[in-house]
């Protein structure tokens, strides 16, 4: 018999109460039991950083996380960067002006990762961007667009404080 | 790909988690997960019931106790490498972090669990081999304590019984003034490295009064170099020496995969042999 448990997770703001069955990774959990498919699942081992989202402020793969850890804790999927009226954050509002994505599989994972790196490192470097992001592979732009990106957030979110 | 089912426990204290091993069969137990995860989501591994040690009070934490640095084994690997303790007592601990997967795998991922998982190239169980780290053991016959020399059994296997858990890593402070250095080749920053070398080197009027040299990557174990660490005591530090210390580790018994001959990997054994201790001796006599 399926192993079930129900938990209570503070997801994007808003506490979300739900049965699953304890074998089910938060990735699988936001995608099919919220339907927060923002959150993109590609290799499900914690390679290639699609599936980041933030755990209590600090970015995690949410494929290496079973959603009943998730129990009790703040979860921030890419839905829950923008402000509510719709204005972008200052990571999401960057990619779209450096074209820092192409297909967009890997972009949620980017614009988290880049958003949790940015809050702790307010003033990077180029390397430091590119190091920061060397847990998110993208297949289309040779991360040109994406460290552009990056370096200006860093310069807007330093100018808003 | 997705874990095959599982019975999840989640107990709050060690005891608690002890007498979970010892009352099931076909037991994984769940650390940081940045390894189990991946291997129950491939169905490499699809145990009847997993017990996760997250919720359990006092694994983790980090405290000098004056003579060690004593590291609950839940202890996260992005705590361990902004900890100042660490940085004060053990550096190269910190250092060798940063070659640790990535920051969202650090966040997660705990020293206790890479010891137990005991990945051939793993960076934390290769400075504990260097460092002659103590572990402590926990199970239904009470506490043990294992030398890191007695840790690993056999390719990714420890010292540790089904039913027996690991709650502390402890790494004996040098007491001579010395200077340490972790470094590694790997394709791609983040990747396990194909060789990595940590270097600890005492240094007193000109002459190396204590060296510990391991290598990770080569064997599906981290090896100390007792041959190294013998010539190199009473040497004085210098290209020279390093350089023959490089040459011995070349003599390093190194493993072969697709992607790596043992020929390669002996190679970079040497190399990076002789840049740590060239930078552990630098940082022993006060340089970077």
């Amino acid at each position: 018999m399926a192993d079930k448990r129900e938990i209570t997770v503070t997801i994007n703001g808003q506490a979300q109460t739900a049965e699953v069955e304890t074998r089910t990774n938060l990735a699988d959990f936001l995608r099919h039991e919220l339907e927060l498919t923002g959150t993109h699942v590609g290799c499900e081992h914690g390679v290639c950083g699609a599936c980041t989202v933030l755990v209590d402020g600090a970015a995690v793969r949410s494929c290496l996380m079973l959603a009943v850890q998730a129990d009790g804790h703040e979860v921030t999927s890419v839905e829950g960067l923008a402000a509510a009226d719709g204005t972008l954050h200052p990571v999401q509002e960057a990619f779209w002006k450096n074209h820092g994505l192409q297909c967009g599989f890997c972009t949620p994972g980017m614009v988290i990762s880049v958003a949790a790196f940015l809050k702790d490192n307010p003033n990077p470097t180029e390397a430091d961007v590119r190091s920061a992001i060397s847990g998110n592979i993208c297949r289309c732009t040779g991360y040109q667009g994406i460290v552009a990106a990056a370096l200006e957030a860093a310069e807007t979110m330093r100018q808003e404080g | 790909m997705k874990p095959g089912p599982f019975t999840y426990h989640d107990p709050t204290s060690v005891d608690d988690a002890v007498a979970l091993l010892a009352g099931h069969e076909d037991v994984k137990l769940l650390a940081g997960g940045q390894s189990l995860m991946p291997m129950l989501n491939m169905r490499f591994v699809v145990p009847d019931h997993v017990i996760d040690l997250n919720g359990v009070a006092d694994m983790s934490g980090i405290a000098d106790t004056g003579d060690a640095l004593a590291i609950g084994a839940m202890t996260r690997q992005c705590d361990l490498a902004s900890s100042e303790i660490v940085a004060a007592r053990a550096p190269i601990l910190r250092e060798a972090l940063s070659f640790v997967g990535h920051f969202q795998t650090r966040n997660r991922g705990t020293i206790g669990g890479s010891l137990c998982h005991l990945d051939p190239a793993a960076e934390q169980p290769t400075v504990a081999a260097a460092y002659d780290a103590e572990l402590t053991i926990v199970g239904p016959e009470g506490t043990r304590e294992v030398a890191f020399a007695e840790w690993p059994l056999a390719y990714m296997m420890a010292n540790l019984a089904p039913d027996e858990l690991l709650t502390q890593i402890r790494f004996p402070y040098w007491q001579e003034a010395h200077g340490a250095a972790f470094v590694e080749f790997a394709r791609r920053h983040g990747d396990f490295a194909i060789i990595g070398v940590a270097a600890l080197l005492a240094v007193e009027d000109g002459k190396i009064t204590r060296a510990s040299v391991a290598v990770g990557g080569a064997d599906v174990q981290p090896l100390r170099l007792a041959d190294v660490e013998t010539m190199l005591v009473g040497a004085a530090p210098g290209d020279a020496v390093f350089a023959e210390a490089g040459a011995m580790a070349r003599k390093i018994d190194a493993m072969s995969d697709a992607y790596v001959t043992t020929q390669y990997r002996q190679r970079l054994a040497g190399v990076l042999v002789e840049r740590a201790l060239a930078q552990a001796a630098s940082r022993a006599t006060g340089g970077e």
